[in-house]
């Protein structure tokens, strides 16, 4: 199972009937506390005003009455009073619940994954064709979707590097149009980058590590000399990280020269069956 | 799959794991969203919701006149749409990594008066 199908800690900050009112200071206090460690809040003053998955826990958080108010809904609930207790010991609270319920850490997983611009991608497969990763996948109707948000790279934008068009964005990103800012007719000057980058790696990024790996090998064996090998190959994953802001820590998890191979082919035959007109889809 | 709906039509994003919005912005903006006494919905990482393709994203990406207060509007609008919930056209999408924390408020509010 993905981590992103389990069970959530969501928290409710309410102060309806049943709840006496909280001072803003404080109210402001506890929810930034809990989204600091990853827990959504929602503030709500009416009961029937609320949204959940099923899976998920709702921990409904205010200053009670006698009798707790009516959360019956269909979602598990679990009422914390909160009057006396400050907005760390209301945290410690919520995250006991975490091994209770055999729910998903909050925060366990960085958000980093990319974000299809629907109206500027051609559909044209090459982010298919690039990530090792499996992170893309063709929906029925044969478009490119993100399918394994979690398989992607922390901080690794590579594939917006390679969409001509502009269309993959990594919100989370420092510098524009990848972070999700607008596109500007200079940025489209990628492509003319694209082709940069591609004459400086020969052509093809994962033929540049073949050759590269090979020649290097070649060399290893020639002269004996790993020394010389290992600073050519340092030498051009270092370009690689440089264009293409891709972390050291990424090109140290490539699989081997053999797997990048046989990922590539697989990933080009898919995106050929996503694109031939009467070919099947998986 | 999702319970009672009558989704709240403010949205924050506090991009818990990641420093690309100022944090004195999301922090003047929380605590102005906190002292006005209102429903809304806070989510430590809108991503994160996408990515889950959270219930409430369909909840609120239904809801008549939505302000969200996160990022850049195209990704946002890309999170939803990969979540499978395209926001309507009237959705107004608020960006705190470049606007100042007293407008998002201002906007945030003003339309939610009435």
């Amino acid at each position: 199972m993905s981590r992103l199908d389990g069970t959530q800690i969501r928290t409710v900050l309410y102060e309806g009937p049943g709840s006496a009112p909280i001072e803003p200071a404080v109210r402001s206090q506890i929810m930034s506390a809990l989204l600091d460690k990853g827990f959504a809040v929602t503030a709500l003053q009416s009961s029937t005003h609320l949204t959940a998955a099923e899976r998920d826990v709702v921990v409904i958080l205010g200053r009670f009455a006698d009798s707790p108010p009516d959360f019956n809904n269909g979602f598990t609930v679990r009422f914390q009073p909160i009057d006396g207790i400050d907005a760390p010991a209301i945290v410690a609270a919520v995250e006991q619940l975490i091994g209770e319920h055999g729910a998903v850490k909050a925060g366990a997983w960085k958000p980093w994954f990319p974000v299809i611009d629907y109206s500027r991608c051609t559909n044209c497969m090459q982010c298919l064709s690039f990530c090792l990763f499996d992170v893309y996948g063709v929906s029925k109707d044969r478009k490119i979707q993100v399918r394994n948000q979690d398989n992607c790279k922390t901080d690794c934008p590579a594939c917006s590097r390679v969409c001509p068009e502009v269309a993959i964005m990594f919100p989370k990103y420092r510098h524009a149009p990848i972070n999700g800012d607008q596109v500007s007719s200079d940025d489209m000057r990628r492509e003319a980058m694209k082709v940069d980058i591609s004459a400086l790696l020969g052509g093809d990024i994962y033929a540049m590590l073949r050759d590269r790996s090979v020649k290097a090998t070649s060399r290893f064996s020639k002269e004996r000399d790993d020394e010389r090998a290992i600073k050519e190959r340092q030498n051009c994953l270092r370009k690689l990280q440089q264009d293409m802001d891709i972390p050291a820590e990424v090109l140290a998890s490539l699989p081997s020269v053999d797997e990048i191979r046989a990922k590539a082919q697989q990933a080009a035959a898919r995106a050929q069956a996503a694109m031939a007109p009467e070919t099947e889809v998986q | 799959m999702t319970a009672s709906t009558s989704p709240l039509r403010i949205l924050y994003c506090h991009c818990a794991f990641a420093r690309v919005v100022p944090g004195d912005v999301k922090a003047a903006v929380l605590d102005q969203l906190s002292a006005a006494a209102i429903e809304f919905e806070a989510v430590p990482d809108l991503c994160e919701m996408s990515a889950r393709r959270d219930p409430r994203i369909a909840a609120l990406a239904a809801t008549p006149g939505l302000r969200i207060a996160a990022c850049f509007p195209r990704a946002v609008r890309g999170l939803f749409e990969a979540a499978g919930s395209p926001l309507a056209e009237d959705t107004s999408v608020l960006n705190m990594r470049t606007q100042a924390a007293p407008d998002v408020v201002e906007s945030l509010l003003a339309e939610t008066a009435g």
